[in-house]
């Protein structure tokens, strides 16, 4: 197999709410534009109801399987340290991840019976090296102004990954995904996330 | 134009573009978005959500026998439910094309059980197509159709959560009407009529109708034949050929596309071309069964695929392999990380009415929604579920097997929504065979766990248009609880819940009780919030002795914060709680739970 035609593979993991389902959906149209052939599976179910969320999104010239070999991710995006440190062993070796520093707590942390796992960066740099990526994406989307466009900086931060890829591309994507009231302040987000990598 | 779709969106598109007139479903995951994609992008399509899987059964195959284009969507268990439409429709057969989605769930992200539904195709004498991907789900669609009305049949059409719900490219095209035209014709009868004089003829249709079947599957373009190595071929269908495709490119294929009937000769031909074929299946050996009945000697199948959960590429690649396969390394164990179970959202009706069963020590019969949620520690106050609409004909049955000892020790619960889908009959069985039970409606005015579904129940249709709303009240009345047994409650009233619960458990007559002003959080129409005083509630430290009595209602906002201290009169703690400003909507119920008055209104 050519190099060019080999499938990369991205794994979004974050928690219901945190809008991680959008940001697999603008790396969906980024990448129809850019050329390739794109699958992408997430498991919906009860997602809404506080659960983990994981999308596995796959590029390459011909896509066969929706879901990513465990052990097979090129790139982790995270939408929570918990939700990161629970999928670090899919990612490959000289994998790139970008970690996004909120924190949820899960129902058996609020209880008192298990503790939150410290120092997640940590870990990831350990064994990943400088491919380790910490954003408060929480942080810069509140000084947009919006919570919610947290997700949209993180996919900014993300796009350094692919230098190939257009900026035009998220913007357009970004346009076509969300209503018109919101793209200024997502296009505002997207970039502010680009330069916090 | 190419454009990136879900599966469900692909299959709705493709009946469109079929010229499919009418489609009626209820939602279950993994299959809810195909009706959702209709009633939204596609205005030529009559669309509903119908009670329940049988009756957009019957609705669809109603249209279908006036001629149109029809299809009814459901999850895999919504095809139990309506099989009983379906193994009589293999008999009578259709006019118009009729396909039935049928949605499976493996690895159970989101079901009571696991079923393959690959066997109704076997047993009720259908024909079944299964696509792998968005692109699949729109071209099998429209066959679906073709083959339908040229084999005068209905055709199922299966997926599965990797296929329903993973988005990939699809090439749309146009819409074409149907041609045939629409009418009834009443000299049809003896077709449509099955009393046994027309069973027997039909009886012997069907088998015809399976040879036909047959020789046509051994010819479609859904089934593919991609010949690579000599020595090794792989037989798949969907989900399953996809990762075996993406591990192993390097051996030959039979991709089956029709699952349901087989193509024998194809088969026969594949053994031929390759020295060793693996079956490749998710769940039952299906095709596996069946290969070795035609006497072929399958190499490999479920002596090493796994017979239950989902496949994935490093299962089938661990299971080809065996010992020469490399695991990636560990890192960290993913077990003894804290889970992240789904949870009822903050302020959720459910929470204090499961806490005062809790509470009252109710044995709760359960079923099928949001509220099954209710199992989990540390609320931990529901006690079955089976199917939708079960614990209301279970508490009945246990209840007379335990005689008196039962009264006033058990309920059953169930939604709104399960309630019109099939909690009707077990309650007015109750009522009319004197039983003493009691059920509870939580009537949260939506169909909630799937994605907010409208029902009858809800006041608007698919398509928000305003309709008729069932009155809860009139419909237990109607079907013999007496008036005075029928009690509403306020949910968020947890000592007045409990009261009428006990007074309505205890009584030796069968009751119903209705969750009033009790919308779904999420549910923006029905103002959720605008009952409660106020908008949020923090912990006043002068007070909090740390007991955790509030933690028991397992509220998201609510988290325990380790630290010894005292309260401001001097009783000392080892934490203290605290309430996310960000996730409390001040719905009280942690308020009446604590004992020190140490929950305090705040502002937002």
């Amino acid at each position: 197999m050519k190099k060019d035609e080999k499938t990369t593979n991205i794994f979004l993991s974050g928690v219901g709410g945190q809008g991680a389902i959008l940001a697999s959906n603008i790396l969906g149209e980024v990448f129809i534009r850019a050329g390739y052939d794109v699958k992408k599976a997430e498991v919906h179910g009860m997602a809404q109801r506080g659960g983990d969320v994981t999308t596995h999104f796959r590029y390459g010239k011909k896509v066969y399987s929706p879901i990513i070999k465990y052990g097979d991710v090129d790139f982790l995006l995270s939408f929570e340290l918990l939700e990161a440190l629970r999928y670090i062993n899919w990612v490959k070796p000289e994998g790139k991840i970008v970690i996004n520093t909120q924190e949820i707590l899960p129902p058996s942390v609020s209880l008192g019976q298990m503790q939150y796992p410290q120092g997640v960066p940590e870990v990831f740099k350990k064994h990943f090296k400088g491919n380790v990526h910490v954003v408060d994406g929480l942080g810069i989307a509140k000084e947009l102004g919006n919570l919610q466009a947290q997700n949209v900086v993180l996919v900014g931060a993300f796009s350094n990954f692919f230098p190939k890829i257009k900026e035009s591309f998220f913007i357009d994507a970004i346009k076509k995904l969300l209503a018109p009231k919101l793209h200024d302040l997502n296009i505002k987000a997207f970039q502010a996330g680009k330069k916090a990598l | 134009m190419k454009e990136i779709m879900q599966g469900n969106a692909a299959i709705a598109r493709g009946a469109w573009e079929a010229g499919v007139t009418v489609a009626a479903a209820y939602p279950g995951t993994p299959s809810s978005e195909i009706l959702k994609d209709v009633a939204d992008n596609y205005p030529e399509i009559y669309a509903e959500w119908s009670p329940n899987e049988m009756v957009a059964v019957q609705v669809a195959s109603g249209a279908a026998i006036a001629g149109a284009r029809a299809m009814a969507s459901m999850k895999h268990v919504g095809m139990n439910v309506a099989s009983d439409a379906l193994m009589t429709l293999a008999y009578t057969g259709i006019k118009g094309g009729l396909m039935i989605v049928v949605a499976d769930d493996p690895n159970v992200h989101s079901s009571q059980n696991e079923q393959d539904s690959r066997n109704w195709a076997r047993f009720g004498k259908v024909p079944m197509i299964e696509p792998g991907d968005a692109q699949e789900c729109y071209e099998f669609t429209k066959a679906a159709f073709d083959i339908s009305e040229k084999f005068d049949t209905p055709v199922l059409l299966r997926t599965v959560t990797r296929i329903a719900h993973a988005d990939s490219l699809v090439q749309t095209g146009k819409r074409v009407e149907s041609k045939i035209p629409l009418g009834l014709d009443p000299k049809l009868a003896t077709k449509y009529v099955m009393v046994p004089a027309n069973v027997r003829p039909r009886r012997k249709a069907v088998e015809e109708r399976m040879q036909k079947l047959e020789a046509f599957a051994d010819k479609t373009k859904l089934n593919k034949m991609e010949i690579n190595s000599k020595n090794i071929g792989i037989i798949a269908s969907g989900a399953a050929y996809m990762y075996a495709k993406e591990v192993f490119p390097e051996y030959s294929f039979l991709k089956l596309g029709m699952v349901w009937p087989l193509p024998k000769k194809m088969i026969a031909d594949f053994f031929k071309k390759v020295k060793k074929v693996m079956v490749i299946e998710e769940l039952d050996p299906f095709f596996e069964t069946e290969i070795r009945a035609m006497g072929h000697k399958v190499f490999h199948g479920k002596d090493i695929i796994p017979n239950m959960y989902e496949l994935s590429p490093e299962i089938i690649e661990k299971a080809v392999k065996g010992k020469s396969y490399k695991a990636p390394k560990v890192r960290v164990k993913p077990e003894d990380l804290p889970r992240r179970p789904p949870n009822l959202c903050a302020g959720c009706s459910h929470r204090p009415l499961f806490y005062a069963l809790k509470k009252l020590g109710a044995f709760v019969f359960g079923d099928i929604g949001c509220y099954t949620l209710a199992v989990a520690p540390p609320i931990s106050a529901l006690h079955t579920t089976i199917c939708m609409g079960a614990g209301g004909g279970q508490v009945h049955g246990a209840m007379k097997a335990m005689g008196k000892d039962a009264l006033g020790k058990m309920v059953a619960v169930l939604g709104d929504s399960t309630f019109l889908h099939s909690g009707i009959l077990p309650l007015m069985n109750a009522a009319y065979n004197k039983g003493t039970s009691t059920t509870i409606v939580l009537d949260n005015r939506i169909t909630g766990m799937t994605g907010h579904q409208e029902h009858a129940g809800t006041g608007f249709t698919v398509r928000g248009e305003v309709a008729n709303q069932v009155d809860y009240r009139e419909i237990g009345k109607a079907i013999g609880v007496k008036d005075a047994n029928i009690r509403y409650v306020d949910p968020y009233n947890i000592k007045e819940t409990m009261e009428i619960v006990k007074e309505e458990m205890n009584k030796n007559e069968a009751s119903l009780i209705l969750c009033k002003d009790s919308p779904c959080m999420l549910l923006r129409r029905a103002k959720p919030l605008e009952k409660f005083k106020n908008p949020l509630y923090v912990i006043n430290t002068d007070k909090c002795r740390g007991c955790k009595m509030c933690l028991e209602i397992n509220c998201p906002a609510i988290s325990w914060r380790e630290g010894a201290g005292q309260t401001k009169d001097g009783n000392k703690r080892k934490g203290t709680v605290y309430i996310n400003p960000d996730q409390c909507v001040g719905c009280e119920v942690c308020v009446q739970v604590c004992k020190f008055d140490a929950i305090e209104p705040a502002k937002k």
